[in-house]
């Protein structure tokens, strides 16, 4: 029994950074559930709009020496107008098709995207410095030290995934969003511009995605590639929490990352693949995913 | 059958097939001779390793293409059968001294055994999931590959000795060893081909066009989709053995999701759901990669470009357009 309580105390830490990386793969995984709900596209290019979020960061606060605060709401914006662009320009032409195309198309648009980054700033990381200002939120409890800016990744990431979920659930353009998710000919019939909103709602996706890389930066370093590794995990995460709704995409991304955070303890060599391994159990038990509907 | 649906945008322009020798119509016959003509005449004007690379990715494609092709099923993670293979072969050839043969097809048993359990799980859902579920297993075997000590890890498996074929013909000289690929290849190739027009294939088909009705014809589809996963992980298993006794090397390169994502677009580039399609579609974005080696990163983004570009106006593929264009199969 000491044995176990002596074993808990040590995984706390493991576990508490678990449910940290949790919330990367909430807020990537609720982008790539808003953006299916919309328009039946898999956004491939996510986990590269992450990156550019986080890279768009780094250049502001190196070239126009532009800080965290406004980066955290300037980076979204400007991925999110990218978004945008992606989406009148690309996305927009493949809706009638098969949805694969979709995931074909934006599988492209990542690669273009890492190569053009790639080209420009190598592979190697680059260093964002975490702000000062987050050395007041840092935690000592006994011999474990817990980084003040975790703890805010974690406090912001909950509250824009509670956010999102609120105005998609409790607001009256996300009833219109709802709406046009089940039936958008009859939505666009009733003289709501659904196109529009399909583009907006990309660029929303979008722009969680550049947020979760903004809040990446100084936690990873900020390289190329930081997306590429991240994102097919979100695809499992997304595939155990099903892509029925938006509280089930962020409840099974934090929850994945306590399975994580555990795993790290007991058994660290699976700590990247028991992702991978849950996603397989789901798919034996509840094929439709934790949340989805069959 | 849906508008724009992914596995039939190859174009089946022409209703009747008249099929002649061993299955194939005229113009597939005439294509196929084109291609055997290339495939024996080729070694003896162009580099041998190159011609054998195309040839093992080739073989990669055509694997691929059974299943996107003919099952309707987009696998996003099948270089984990192409990679393990490649491990396998390699590990087999080089620390247990096997012949050649027998590696190579360790390399397809390999593929089989990862299709057989991977396959199962991911035909529980259908279209985008089944691209994701793939992928995410791959990745599972990346991470493994990453690990486990027999692979080398970051640096792989290396001076892997091609050995002597049926202890008779040693696969040291480079010709030597096309002529092993060519053969695998060709085999490859028409059992592929054989699949296809078989009355298996037939239900294949009829799955990917229409899959409730098929399953209220008595068909349990499950079985026929899982049958041609394995195969398709079986000859994917194959081409990364051949691979990796021609290069001596098996590295994470080859069960990397980027390797998934090239033997994808080798397809789409050749033409989804052609015979053919993914033969050229490898020979040509070999040769790209050929020519662009120097230039790093531009190679993937020039890769995102080709993908992009098709997805938006070119979904036939070269095949497919050419095949359209002459209104026959292709």
């Amino acid at each position: 029994m000491e044995d176990l309580l002596f074993e808990l105390q040590l995984a706390l830490p493991q576990v508490i950074l678990g449910v940290i990386n949790g919330s990367f793969y909430a807020l990537l995984s609720l982008g790539l559930a808003v953006i299916f709900g919309m328009l039946n596209v898999i956004n491939f290019a996510h986990g590269a709009q992450f990156m550019m979020g986080a890279f768009v960061a780094w250049l502001l606060l190196s070239y126009l020496g532009i800080g965290y605060w406004p980066a955290l709401i300037l980076s979204p914006l400007i991925v999110g107008f990218v978004g945008v662009l992606m989406e009148r320009l690309m996305i927009s032409r493949l809706y009638k098709l098969d949805h694969l195309y979709g995931l074909l198309l934006t599988f492209g648009c990542a690669l273009v995207i890492e190569g053009l980054f790639r080209n420009t700033f190598g592979s190697s990381g680059q260093r964002y410095t975490t702000p000062p200002e987050f050395r007041a939120l840092d935690l000592e409890l006994a011999d474990f030290f817990l980084p003040g800016y975790r703890v805010w990744v974690l406090i912001a990431a909950s509250a824009v995934c509670l956010g999102t979920w609120l105005v998609i659930e409790k607001t009256k353009i996300g009833s219109y969003l709802r709406a046009a998710t089940e039936r958008p000919q009859l939505v666009q019939a009733f003289g709501i511009n659904v196109p529009l909103m399909m583009t907006l709602t990309y660029a929303a996706g979008v722009a969680l995605a550049a947020f979760a890389g903004v809040l990446a930066a100084p936690i990873y370093s900020v390289h190329p590639a930081m997306g590429a590794n991240f994102i097919i995990t979100v695809f499992a995460v997304v595939v155990i929490g099903g892509m029925g709704s938006i509280m089930g995409a962020v409840v099974t991304g934090f929850l994945l990352g306590f399975v994580q955070g555990i795993t790290d303890v007991f058994y660290p060599e699976a700590s990247q693949t028991v992702v991978f391994v849950i996603m397989a159990i789901v798919l034996l038990t509840r094929p439709a995913g934790l949340f989805g509907r069959a | 059958m849906a508008e724009g649906t992914i596995a039939t945008a190859g174009g089946i322009a022409a209703r009747h097939e008249e099929t002649g020798l061993w299955g194939f119509t005229k113009p597939q016959a005439v294509a196929f001779l084109l291609m055997l003509a290339f495939v024996l005449v080729s070694p003896f004007f162009l580099y041998p390793v190159f011609l054998m690379k195309v040839l093992c990715f080739a073989l990669f494609a055509c694997a691929f293409n059974l299943l996107i092709g003919y099952v309707g099923l987009l696998s996003f993670g099948h270089a984990a059968y192409f990679g393990m293979g490649a491990y396998i072969t390699g590990y087999a050839a080089k620390a247990w001294g096997v012949p050649p043969e027998l590696a190579i097809l360790m390399g397809g048993a390999t593929g089989a055994l990862l299709g057989i359990p991977f396959g199962w799980l991911a035909i529980r859902r259908a279209g985008i999931y089944f691209a994701m579920i793939t992928l995410a297993l791959a990745q599972m075997v990346y991470f493994f590959a990453l690990q486990a000590p027999f692979t080398g890890g970051e640096d792989g498996i290396q001076a892997i000795p091609r050995g002597t074929l049926f202890g008779v013909f040693d696969l040291t000289a480079d010709l030597t060893m096309y002529w092993l690929v060519a053969a695998i290849f060709l085999a490859g190739f028409l059992l592929i081909h054989r699949i296809v027009h078989s009355p298996f294939g037939q239900v294949m088909k009829a799955i990917r066009d229409n899959e409730p009705r098929a399953t209220s014809l008595g068909y349990r589809t499950d079985d026929y989709k899982l049958m041609a996963f394995v195969l398709s992980a079986t000859l994917a298993g194959i081409a990364g053995g051949t691979k990796a006794l021609v290069f001596n090397i098996a590295t994470l390169t080859d069960v990397h999701w980027a390797m998934s994502g090239e033997v994808v677009l080798m397809s789409l580039v050749g033409g989804l759901g052609t015979i053919f399609g993914p033969v050229v579609g490898a020979a040509v974005i070999i040769t790209m990669q050929n020519y662009l080696a120097e230039f790093g990163a531009w190679v993937l983004v020039i890769q995102g470009v080709i993908f992009i570009a098709c997805v938006l106006a070119f979904r036939r593929g070269i095949l497919g357009e050419i095949a359209h264009a002459l209104r026959v199969k292709l």
